[in-house]
């Protein structure tokens, strides 16, 4: 008796259930909740006399300290130089080179709640995740306007476009092969900056011998990990089989990524003991104070050893990664437009001060990278970001898989994922298997 | 009579919008998510073509890749982590209780200290301690180092959370994560204990010893089995607590290198929120559910149908 | 009885272990307020980390509280503001449903009222993150993605069955002849709720009211996912951004975690009876 009457209770909780969920997937509003204080609607792209209206425009991005924060801030008030009336909500995630961003955006858009318009690596971070799944808007009018198409390198303007539209505005060039050493130390010691792998591990072995840590490494969140990686990778087999890697052309299981892998083991004998739990700018600071000699890190780190009154050349060195001499490992922040993003009239006067010369001249020098225009104000740069648009504009570009150029995101925390296990028991085949498996699962690798 | 028919009815009809609402938000999605989990969802957009058990199938085997080798990596620190923190809990919470009720003056002082911890939250718990474990470098000691640094203990500093040394499938540096975790919630045992101490008639122990029995006897023979009901209750409790930590550790200390600290509730948020691969969290948050629901479901069918007899 | 408490070396030995217990306990706090008084110069050096500030400063307090924004860095003002907006409707609302359902549950048990009981207990004890994916499409898809009626209305569901439960283990002490009494003078299920029930409510709804407002300020999981805007986040999601900034400055980050703290560690130091209460009803039986 008792168990039929229970039976009967559940039946009927299931079919609550079901009709409650058909009846949800329909837009009603819950009947135990007051109504929500309404949003703005999303409006369509805008028409001219809908521009009155809007006061506020938020900002998505994963700048919040140093050189990034000032950068973001120069353009801000660019902005609001232009536009005095509207309220710029500055909307920062910190930590984790933007994965923590990254996580908070993904259920922002799922949610249906997009920022105006929101930082995303340009490359396949963008086109991938976003553009695929048809949660953003074209800006290839924007770029028309504004007779920008002239300016912006073709290999750029092909990065950011998909099936013939342009998806993102890029504010900048970011290098990640670079090794920043302290030139005292290395003065000290007689030694010059490795210019290949076989070098760095000379140097290395004497910096060692003379009780100096070779390699500050900052790896508290893994990305710092595939950073390094990527920059021996490009070391060990040059740009045309790195380039290959993400294509499906080199082999993931070949003897290249064998050999970068034990070359990455064999320099955590190099780093500081306790990189997992720094961040990058410490291990950057550690080169500064003389706590460590090498850095190899991207070229965020000029813009932090700016933020700090340090001058490039004078307080620190900097010389490409080993091995990677004359290639330029790349990778581009840049702003795009979401669907639905509550005030398109502002995020689009907002791109448009990103792709400005102005814009991206205010934010490079504090940021500390170059601007992804050819036409930037050199006078504005310090000596090292004028060698860095001397090479990006004579090098080989290479995409960088670290920060979104070269990879899905899927693909990226495969990898992560990959060389997080990898730092803490430095298995070689391991490793190079769950690589591989990695490529498999992004679908660019067949089993 | 049909007038209390009609009142059963209010009543239920009372009950109906809750009944409606985790209906919905308990059973439906659970259901849901279960049918994500059978999915090929992995990306932004929504994809509910059929994979079977696909999703747990890279979970468990080699087909999965680094997943599988992280998930299973996960269960063991989730083994681990539960062990020692239900036995933390519950043996410092049973002293600490047993000593309060030896009619301690100041009683109120020491409790509210001891169950303090219970009123933070767990991403304050996670700040507070990350700092505290904060290793530094051995020429810049942090935290507890620079503590032992302070005392000459320096051959005692390790690295605490950064750790990669493992005993076994034992990660070390989910010590400080325990650590932490205990702090929080042994003062919840020790009030479970201490109320059912109270509970325990005075008479008891004074019949015990007018027989002559000693105060430790008394403990081991009559209280400790009176407790054990308890006991049980704070293990279910904080058991379940522990299979679906989150909050603290992703505060803490995150995934660690090599995943040393990571558990499935961190890894569900990062690939789910993170890489996207929806199915995937999905399969991770149902394994999650179950060994939850193996826990919890046997203690509420017990439970509920005790106090029907009662 | 009191006569037999005098100095013997065993009590001191209880003495002295429960005050050692007390100091382990404390050491947290300890270090939470040395840090958060000292200057940000102070608290790099880490020789000091221990010992207490040279000079307390109200320095970090108060960027923790205002923020930089010139740097992009947000005070916590607004976050506490945001949490409190959230906590209060959430609690209420919730307190509210659970006590009508215990009341219902423990005095009108109608046939299966204790299978149905279980079911909604259940929804107490799972890993929100079976419930999460589809949640965030359904906060969406009603129009309240990114807001805080969407997170109040999250924590009033899953508030249901906590608050269901100690409502119903609180009423089923209320003696059966009352509401008898009351039924023979003519009243109906609401008017017995009304006149008898609630009025012996108070300590009830003290209990619960203090554990939701104490889970809700502490929740992180749903607000991180549900409720990402800037301006919005409540207090555990702002201090968690605060703590995962790269450039970490422990004072000001020391400071944010007592500001964070305090509000439910408040309730707890002046209400501590109440909430011990409703630590022990979640272990089911009550």
């Amino acid at each position: 008796m008792r168990v039929k009457r229970s039976l009967l209770i559940l039946v009927i909780l299931a079919l609550v259930g079901v009709f409650a969920l058909s009846a949800c997937s329909a837009p009603a509003t819950p009947t135990q909740e007051p109504p929500p204080p309404q949003e703005e609607k999303p409006t369509p792209p805008p028409a001219e006399e809908a521009m009155q209206g809007e006061k506020e425009l938020e900002i998505f991005s994963w700048w919040t300290a140093g050189g990034e924060a000032d950068g973001l801030n120069a353009m801000f008030e660019i902005f609001k130089k232009k536009y005095p009336d509207v309220e710029i909500v500055n909307a920062t995630v910190a930590g984790g080179a933007g994965s923590n961003a990254k996580a908070v955006l993904a259920t922002r858009m799922q949610s249906g709640n997009p920022p105006d318009s929101f930082q995303v690596h340009a490359g396949h971070e963008l086109i991938d995740t976003w553009v695929v799944a048809d949660k953003m808007e074209p800006v290839t009018d924007i770029f028309k306007e504004n007779g920008w198409l002239d300016v912006f390198p073709k290999d750029l303007i092909d990065i950011i476009s998909y099936e013939g539209e342009i998806w993102t505005v890029p504010v900048n060039i970011h290098r990640s092969n670079v090794l920043w050493y302290n030139k005292d130390i290395f003065e000290k010691n007689g030694l010059e900056p490795p210019k290949n792998l076989d070098e760095f591990f000379t140097v290395a072995d004497a910096l060692k011998a003379a009780g100096v840590t070779p390699l500050a490494l900052g790896d508290n969140g893994v990305w710092a990990d595939n950073h390094l990686f990527e920059s021996i990778l490009l070391g060990v087999m040059g740009p045309e089989k790195y380039k290959g890697l993400w294509t499906g052309e080199t082999d993931w299981k070949g003897p290249e990524v064998k050999q970068a892998l034990e070359i990455f083991a064999k320099m955590m004998d190099y780093v500081n003991e306790d990189h997992s739990a720094l961040s990058w700018d410490q291990a950057a600071q550690m080169v500064i104070d003389g706590d460590a000699a090498m850095n190899i890190m991207g070229d965020w780190v000029a813009g932090y050893y700016t933020s700090l009154d340090l001058e490039p050349g004078k307080d620190y060195g900097w010389t490409p990664s080993p091995g990677t001499d004359g290639v330029f490992l790349m990778l581009s922040d840049s702003f795009g437009l979401p669907k639905g993003a509550p005030h398109p009239v502002n995020a689009r006067r907002w791109l448009e001060v990103c792709g400005s010369k102005e814009g991206q001249d205010a934010f490079n020098p504090l940021k500390g990278s170059i601007p992804a225009r050819t036409d930037g104000d050199r006078e504005l740069y310090n000596s090292y970001l004028q060698a860095a648009m001397d090479a990006f504009a004579s090098n080989p570009i290479v995409p960088s898989f670290t920060h979104g150029a070269a990879a899905s995101e899927g693909w990226v925390t495969g990898i992560s994922d990959a060389m997080s296990l990898f730092v803490a028991d430095l298995n070689v085949d391991e490793a190079q298997n769950n690589l591989y498996q990695a490529c498999v699962n992004a679908g660019v690798c067949s089993e | 009579m049909s007038q209390a028919r009609k009142e059963r009815w209010i009543a239920f009809l009372t009950l109906l919008p809750s009944i409606i609402l985790l209906a919905i938000f308990v059973y439906g999605f659970i259901g849901w998510t279960l049918r994500v989990s059978l999915s090929a969802w992995d990306g932004i957009t929504p994809d509910y073509t059929w994979v079977g058990l696909t999703n747990f199938n890279h979970l468990f085997t080699k087909a999965g890749g680094v997943s599988a080798v992280r998930f299973r990596i996960d269960l063991w620190n989730t083994l681990f982590f539960t062990i020692f923190f239900l036995l933390g809990c519950v043996m410092v919470g049973l002293i600490l209780a047993i000593l309060l009720d030896q009619k301690i003056r100041g009683e109120g002082v020491f409790r509210t200290i001891y169950l303090f911890p219970m009123a933070l939250s767990f991403v304050v718990t996670g700040v507070v301690w990350q700092w505290i474990f904060a290793p530094g470098t051995p020429s810049r000691p942090r935290g507890i180092n620079a503590l032992l640094g302070l005392f000459g203990l320096e051959q005692l500093q390790w690295r605490w959370y950064t750790s990669t040394e493992s005993i076994g499938p034992f990660h070390v540096a989910l010590i400080p994560v325990i650590i932490a975790a205990a702090w929080q919630m042994t003062g919840y045992t020790m009030a479970m204990y201490l109320a059912g101490l109270r509970g325990i008639p005075e008479e008891l122990r004074e019949a015990a010893r007018v027989d002559g029995a000693s105060e430790s006897y008394i403990y081991r023979r009559i209280i400790l089995p009176m407790l054990r009901p308890i006991t049980l209750s704070a293990l279910i409790v904080l058991g379940h607590i522990s299979l679906k930590i989150f909050d603290l550790i992703y505060t803490m200390t995150g995934k660690g290198p090599g995943f040393v600290t990571d558990v499935p509730g961190i890894f569900m948020f990062e690939t789910t929120f993170q890489g996207n691969h929806y199915a995937q969290g999905a399969a991770i948050s149902i394994i999650m559910l179950v060994m939850v629901a193996a826990v919890v479901i046997p203690y509420l069918v017990s439970s509920l149908r005790g106090e029907v007899e009662r | 009885m009191k006569n037999r408490i005098r100095f013997d070396p065993m009590r001191l030995g209880i003495y002295t272990l429960l005050t050692l217990f007390a100091l382990l306990f404390l050491v947290p706090v300890y270090v939470l307020l040395i840090s958060s008084f000292k200057p940000f110069a102070e608290v790099q050096d880490l020789s000091r980390m221990w010992l207490p500030p040279k000079q307390p400063t109200l320095e970090s307090f108060y960027v923790a509280w205002y923020g930089i924004p010139e740097k992009g860095l947000r005070g916590l003002s607004l976050n506490i503001l945001n949490s409190l907006k959230l906590t209060i409707p959430a609690t209420i609302i919730s307190s509210m449903l659970g006590s009508m359902n215990g009341y219902i549950l423990s005095k009108w048990k109608f046939r299966g009222a204790d299978i149905l009981f279980a079911l909604m207990l259940f929804g107490m004890f799972i890993p929100y993150q079976s419930i999460l994916i589809p949640l965030t499409r359904v906060i969406a898809a009603i129009g309240l993605g990114g807001t805080l009626w969407g997170l109040i209305l999250v924590h009033v569901v899953y508030g249901i069955p906590i608050t269901t439960l100690i409502f119903r283990n609180y009423y089923a002490e209320v003696p059966t002849e009352m509401i008898e009494a009351a039924r023979i003078d003519g009243a109906g299920i609401f008017k017995v709720y009304w006149k008898v029930l609630f009025p012996l409510s108070l300590p009830g709804f003290v209990v619960v009211i203090i554990w939701q407002f104490t889970n809700i300020w502490n929740e992180f999981l749903f607000a991180v996912t549900i409720l990402q805007r800037p301006e919005l986040q409540p207090i555990t999601v702002a201090l968690r951004n605060l703590a995962g900034s790269q450039i970490k400055e422990w004072n000001v980050v020391m400071a944010g975690t007592l500001i964070a703290a305090l509000p439910t560690l408040l309730i707890y130091i002046i209400m501590g009876r109440f909430f011990i209460r409703g630590l022990l009803a979640g272990s089911v039986k009550g």
